[in-house]
């Protein structure tokens, strides 16, 4: 099994919902238009010549300047077997972002959305205990968005046109 | 992975018939079973670390667990975001700090993947020397203390003594012991000293044989077998759906360890065996770390030979734009000063791109995942931590058995408060 013939059985089962496949230092990547990420997680969980039946790691990504699709999570999975590893990429809206949560097919889903939805905010439908894992449940804001700075934002005594982001 | 079709035998059996035997039956009419809410935790001496676990119990047995973390939460992929590559090294120190080494080196692999760098032979031997010998370190404490939590302090006291001893090697090498920040992106700041070597060999020598007395006080031992026999027990299945990795899954039967599914480091260039247990129990855990410990052995023995017939100045790869020169260059050479200056200024030009890369930790599969737009820090960065992923199994794997048997299943499990809370 290598990534091409992954990548060949994706799109004959998904067409149009399965996209931008790419390939960042060996790792296929893929998008997954958001409402299907479930029917896909499934078909690599169950299908037998696929067997992606470890999920590696969930995490979630901001990016601010990506309207309508300002929020990723991102799926590592894995066929131990095989040791192959494949990234699956769920854009969604960061006013409304709901993605369908993956416990029901992995258990190990089930802390990292709740590490997702604390970071981000990510809104997983359907998750059975989805409240804030490392901060306090009285938070009202997501810490890991890019528009909360680490640093003082109002400090006027550092130049910071030149050195840092 | 030829261990993966293998049936198991279910862990938990013996544990239920006898648990089901010690249930009272109260008269009918009489006052309904009644269970009690305890707290386990935060900051309680069995279990080794922040955790909190509120229990359902009914008696003495576990009926729920609710585990609470995050008390030690410092929000290290946050701060990453500000930080340039090689500061990010002080961060991963403390997330697994039993077996730090691992973790900076893991992270130094990530941005050597990022810029494609090609690292002389040397480096990677050095490196696999220090990372079994943080292995080793990480493993003697979480089994010592299994040995500590049944009863048995002796062998605790006989292994941490070598424990100081990695510590001692480790401060020769970096001149830091538990959070080391050990070489940097490329290779080290130095080559192994004469005396760093000579502490190896010291070690090399001195170390079997308190492991096997080590051994031969717990392996076959009647009482610390009953105490952990059949407890704390995951089917591989479940182990596999929970994302268990490392010993822990291993000890379910399944042969999966990144140093051989996804080799990094030259880890190919070693003979290796991994030990895999049957039933995932807490003895089976032991049992394969001790194992583990024997195969890093062998791994730095084979490293020092190896590392013999090599050019010992090579200890760093060619990479002037993330290698910081030595001090001695910085004041005397132009070049030096100025790759010092685009280093420290976060100058140098860091491809964009993202990328994964994991290592076989002291109690998993460690990865980093990096995503970099080019800047002077990365855009996001998220540590895969193997016992934050894990751990969320415990309820689980302690319903139905005694608080004692939770407390060992806790501390043989190896979690790291620090690593679970990033």
């Amino acid at each position: 099994m290598t990534n091409e013939t992954v990548k060949q059985q994706l799109i004959d089962k998904f067409g149009e919902v399965v996209t931008n496949f790419s390939e960042p230092y060996g790792m296929m990547t893929f998008e997954v238009a958001c409402d299907h990420n479930l029917k896909v997680l499934q078909f690599l969980y169950e299908d037998p010549s696929l067997g992606f039946t470890f999920l590696n790691d969930l995490t979630a990504i901001h990016y601010p300047d990506n309207k309508g699709k300002e929020l990723a999570v991102v799926y590592l999975l894995q066929n131990i077997r095989e040791g192959l590893r494949i990234r699956m990429k769920v854009y969604t809206d960061i006013n409304k972002p709901d993605v369908y949560t993956a416990t029901s097919i992995f258990e190990t889903a089930n802390w990292l959305e709740r590490e997702a939805y604390d970071f981000f905010g990510v809104n997983f439908v359907g998750h059975p205990n989805l409240i804030r894992i490392m901060n306090v449940e009285e938070m009202d804001y997501f810490t890991l968005r890019k528009e909360y700075k680490l640093e003082d934002q109002t400090r006027t005594d550092k130049d910071d046109e030149m050195f840092g982001r | 992975m030829k261990c993966l079709d293998v049936k198991h035998p279910k862990p938990l059996e013996r544990n239920k018939k006898m648990s089901q035997k010690q249930n009272i039956q109260l008269p009918e009419g009489g006052l309904g079973k009644q269970t009690t809410t305890l707290n386990l935790g935060p900051t309680h001496p069995a279990t080794h670390g922040v955790f909190q676990n509120i229990l359902e119990m009914d008696g003495e047995r576990i009926v729920d667990a609710v585990p609470t973390i995050g008390f030690i939460h410092r929000a290290f992929e946050k701060i990453a975001e500000r930080r340039p590559y090689y500061q990010i090294t002080p961060l991963t120190d403390r997330l697994n700090y039993c077996s730090s080494p691992i973790n900076n080196m893991g992270w130094h692999m990530t941005v050597e993947k990022l810029i494609g760098a090609k690292l002389p032979k040397l480096v990677e031997y050095l490196r696999i020397i220090s990372r079994e010998l943080a292995r080793i370190a990480d493993h003697l404490v979480c089994n010592s203390v299994i040995g500590v939590d049944t009863g048995a302090f002796t062998g605790f006291i006989y292994v941490f003594e070598f424990r100081e001893k990695i510590y001692e090697i480790f401060e020769e090498v970096c001149g830091s012991r538990l959070t080391t920040n050990i070489g940097r992106i490329g290779g080290f700041e130095r080559n192994f000293s004469e005396l760093a070597f000579a502490k190896i060999k010291d070690f090399l020598k001195q170390f079997p044989k308190v492991m096997k007395e080590f051994e031969a006080l717990f392996n076959r031992n009647r009482i610390f077998m009953e105490r952990t026999m059949g407890v704390g027990g995951i089917a591989a299945e479940r182990a596999l759906n929970y994302g268990f990795t490392g010993p822990n899954l291993r000890a379910t039967g399944i042969d999966y360890d990144i140093r051989t599914a996804h080799p990094y480091s030259s880890y190919e260039d070693f003979n290796l065996s991994i030990p895999v247990g049957s039933t995932g129990d807490v003895y089976d855990r032991f049992l394969v770390r001790n194992e583990e410990i024997w195969q890093s052995l062998s791994f730095i023995q084979q490293a020092m030979d190896k590392i013999k017939d090599l050019d010992p100045s090579v200890y760093h790869a060619d990479l002037p734009d993330f290698y910081l020169p030595p001090k001695e260059d910085v004041y005397t050479k132009m070049e030096a000063l100025i790759y010092h200056f685009k280093i420290v200024m976060g100058e140098t030009d860091i491809p964009v791109g993202e990328v994964y890369h994991s290592v076989e930790g002291g109690n998993g599969e460690l990865g980093f995942y990096l995503i970099s737009d080019g800047g002077r820090s990365p855009y996001r960065l998220h540590f895969r931590r193997p016992c934050f992923i894990y751990y969320q199994a415990y309820p689980e794997i302690i319903k139905g058995s005694m608080l004692s048997d939770a407390v060992v299943t806790m501390s043989s499990l190896n979690l790291i408060a620090g690593e679970i809370d990033a």
